[in-house]
């Protein structure tokens, strides 16, 4: 067994782990604040501390891994959704029209900074979790379209699909039937790694207010909400931005592995 | 060759220890504030930055407020007040010449005035004005304002930062390069940056004891404190971030200073938007809102509750707390008597200061308690003035009213928070026909229990003036009365 694999896998577990749990039960409820007991470092009643409003630090990670899950997962939904059909789409019109249609508006988007149009886009339609979704999910679409497309081109050429088409199938049903199960190592790669990034992208948008929105705890706000207490607080900056770092490195850690794994050409080079 | 390099290492070495010997008191300060002004006319924008740069620095008027509020002579000498309370003949200082070189006379004091109170007058308190039936030059140095009708509150008004006496010549340039009497003169400007004022030689008055000040603008409440903590700069007025301040206090480098502001920082309540135009469930909000626990959790403790439009160290003011007591179980029975058994949901509008974002999650914590749910929006200012303050699309928000004696608004029923109440207009127009100042005190005292019986607001606290400096920099103003760095007195201690 792979190494990164098992330890990003791991890593990643514990907090979707912690997410779902924070469904039935916290250690505190995030919407209780209790003044007089802010600001606290670790302790039993608290491990991770509290913050300024006194509220418990270990329950708002967990329910703020809820966030970031699940604005991650559904953003990378998009992409995949909607990037794989597109990405399909081009590589069987390969040079047609529909081809150069779908690839240029590829590059268009990719041509913009990612973090800065969702910066917009949350901007102009109001900061909301929602919003931060479709913002990181547009730019997951590129991603996929392109992946999919040079993993799809290699495939067309394959004897299989010759075959497939002498049978009289039609480029659709080819691609659904044929190319997409062969490609689908590279989506959960690619995947993966997309993940981690719109975790990365929902914790900058809150950050900067325009992600999540109070009182739903939110990683990022997390990290800005202590910025001016780190000199005399540092547990309230330290467990949200380690709980970013881990499950970023987590999920990245796992891609690679899960690449190694899936990937028959890699592992022929390795040995 | 060699003697050349000897020498000059020489006087080098020599000036070190001059300078060194001498240890002279510095005579250049840093000022560091949050918001940089939008431009440099006091006369004509709201914006609060402008008058914190310029006030008594830059500009006069006729009247100034001192450091506890009161109202003393500025460029006006003396008055006369006539016996019907009408007519005011001011009296100039002599000898009063503009940082341009022009003398500042009567001519001046008429065009200030009349330009303020004009039909087409940028200025942003035009009520200041609007009790002035004419300005008549008498001499070079006496002006006289008679009043429509009698106004109690004149000599106070002219002290406003939008009252300051400006000159004919220089208008023009005024939001770049603003000329006026004061102790400093404008130097520089640089937009997003600093704006730089010198010692003016001509000073009417006792001269500044500071060469040059700079005003720096330092947005990012992070990058304040870690500004004031390198000493890049010497003073933050208005801090941004109560919770640094004990750090402050422990640091024998620097001093912290806690004054009054006139700023009343309420839950503004939207009076026409349904529930809230019932009286019920505005009382409700009252008693569920803890004001404590708003003071201790979003500004460390600082500021002092208040139960009513007005500020605590003013002799006339009230105290009405009792009257809006935390007491949840009181506010669900008023809501179920309004009709809201189960509550409702209603929109929070935060402006980007500490005291609304962090007040406003403990507000929407503490509502919640009594089943009134609200959806917080942030907004930035500018937005908030459009869709606040001007568009009313609110059902609440949190806000500070920092202008001084500013009870009045609620005269106002197309101000944001729409309250019309026939009763409080009249009282209002009354203090205005007052000028004893046993009436005024009695009718500001009825005002005050109007306003806190209707609930129009949720009354929150009294925001405090916050200032962190150099240890050794005197004569700083700790209060705020108006929005103001005045630095006419500031020296630097041996």
């Amino acid at each position: 067994m792979n190494r990164n694999l098992a330890f990003g896998a791991g890593l990643t577990a514990v907090f979707v782990l912690a997410a779902l749990i924070s469904f039935a039960w916290v250690p505190q409820d995030v919407t209780q604040m209790d003044i007089a007991n802010k600001i606290r470092p670790p302790s039993p009643a608290h491990p991770l501390g509290t913050d300024h409003f006194g509220r418990d630090i270990l329950s708002m990670i967990m329910v703020g891994a809820r966030t970031s899950i699940a604005v991650a997962l559904v953003a990378v939904g998009i992409g995949m959704g909607l990037g794989v059909p597109l990405g399909l789409a081009a590589a069987a019109r390969k040079g047609g029209w529909l081809d150069e249609v779908i690839m240029r508006a590829n590059d268009l988007v990719f041509a913009f900074p990612s973090l800065l149009i969702a910066i917009m886009i949350t901007a102009i339609f109001g900061a909301s979790a929602l919003n931060a979704i479709i913002a990181i999910g547009i730019f997951n679409i590129p991603v996929f379209a392109r992946l999919t497309r040079s993993g799809a081109l290699s495939l067309w050429t394959r004897d299989f699909v010759l075959a497939a088409r002498v049978a009289g199938k039609g480029a659709a049903r080819i691609s659904f039937e044929h190319i997409l199960p062969n490609v689908t190592n590279l989506l959960i790669v690619q995947g993966t790694i997309q993940f981690s990034l719109g975790i990365l992208a929902e914790a900058g948008l809150s950050y900067v207010g325009l992600g999540a929105q109070p009182p739903t705890p939110s990683w990022g706000r997390m990290l800005a909400d202590s910025q001016t207490m780190v000199s005399f607080a540092p547990h309230m900056a330290l467990f949200p931005g380690l709980a970013i770092l881990l499950t970023v490195l987590g999920l990245n850690l796992m891609g690679d592995g899960l690449r190694d794994l899936l990937d028959p050409r890699l592992r022929r080079d390795r040995q | 060759m060699f003697s050349g390099w000897l020498r000059a290492g020489a006087l080098s070495a020599a000036a070190v220890v001059a300078s060194v010997g001498w240890a002279q008191a510095r005579t250049d300060l840093v000022v560091g504030m949050q918001l940089e002004p939008p431009h440099l006319d006091p006369t004509s924008a709201a914006a609060g930055a402008i008058d914190s740069v310029l006030y008594s620095n830059v500009f006069e008027g006729l009247t100034r407020f001192m450091s506890d509020g009161s109202v003393v002579p500025g460029l006006a000498e003396s008055w006369e007040i006539s016996e019907d309370g009408t007519v005011y003949t001011f009296t100039l200082r002599s000898g009063v010449s503009f940082h341009d070189g022009t003398a500042m006379d009567a001519e001046d004091v008429k065009f200030s005035l009349d330009r303020a109170r004009a039909e087409d007058s940028q200025n942003a308190q035009k009520a200041l004005f609007a009790d002035i039936d004419t300005v008549e030059v008498v001499d070079p140095q006496t002006v006289r304002v008679t009043l429509k009708q009698p106004n109690g509150s004149f000599l106070f008004n002219m002290a406003w930062g939008d009252a300051v006496i400006v000159a004919p010549e220089s208008i023009d340039g005024i939001k770049q390069q603003p000329v006026g009497t004061g102790a400093f003169k404008f130097s520089n400007w640089v937009q997003g940056d600093r704006i730089e004022i010198v010692k003016n030689p001509d000073y009417w008055g006792e001269p500044a004891k500071l060469d040059r000040a700079t005003f720096k603008f330092i947005a990012d409440p992070t990058a304040a404190f870690a500004a004031v903590m390198a000493e890049d700069v010497h003073v933050f007025s208005g801090f941004p971030a109560p919770e640094n301040l004990p750090q402050f206090e422990a640091d024998p480098r620097f001093q912290v200073l806690v004054g009054s502001t006139e700023g009343e920082t309420i839950l503004g309540t939207n009076n026409k938007m349904p529930p809230f135009d019932n009286v019920k469930v505005r009382e409700a909000l009252a008693h569920a809102i803890d004001r404590q626990a708003i003071i201790d959790g979003a500004m460390f403790g600082y500021g002092t509750p208040i139960g009513t439009h007005f500020a605590p160290h003013n002799p006339d003011y009230v105290d009405l707390t009792g009257m809006s007591d935390y007491d949840p179980e009181k506010s669900k029975a008023l809501l179920a008597e309004a009709g809201f058994p189960d509550g409702f949901t209603t929109t929070l509008k935060l402006p980007p200061p500490s005291y609304a974002r962090r007040g406003g999650e403990i507000i929407a914590a503490q509502l919640r308690e009594v089943g009134i749910q609200t959806e917080i929006t942030n907004l930035e200012w500018p937005q908030w003035l459009e869709e606040v303050f001007r568009g009313k699309d609110f059902g609440l928000t949190i806000v500070s009213h920092t202008e001084p004696a500013d009870i009045n608004i609620y005269a106002r029923p197309d101000y944001y928070f729409q309250y019309d109440n026939p009763a409080f207009q009249q009282l209002m127009t009354d203090l205005n026909n007052t000028t004893d100042p046993a009436g005024r005190s009695a009718i500001l005292k009825q005002a005050q229990e109007m306003i806190a019986g209707d609930y129009v607001n949720g009354y929150l606290f009294q925001l405090a003036a916050l200032s962190v400096a150099n240890a050794k920099v005197m004569g700083l103003w700790a209060n705020a009365p108006t929005q103001a760095t005045d630095l006419t007195g500031v020296y630097w201690e041996d």
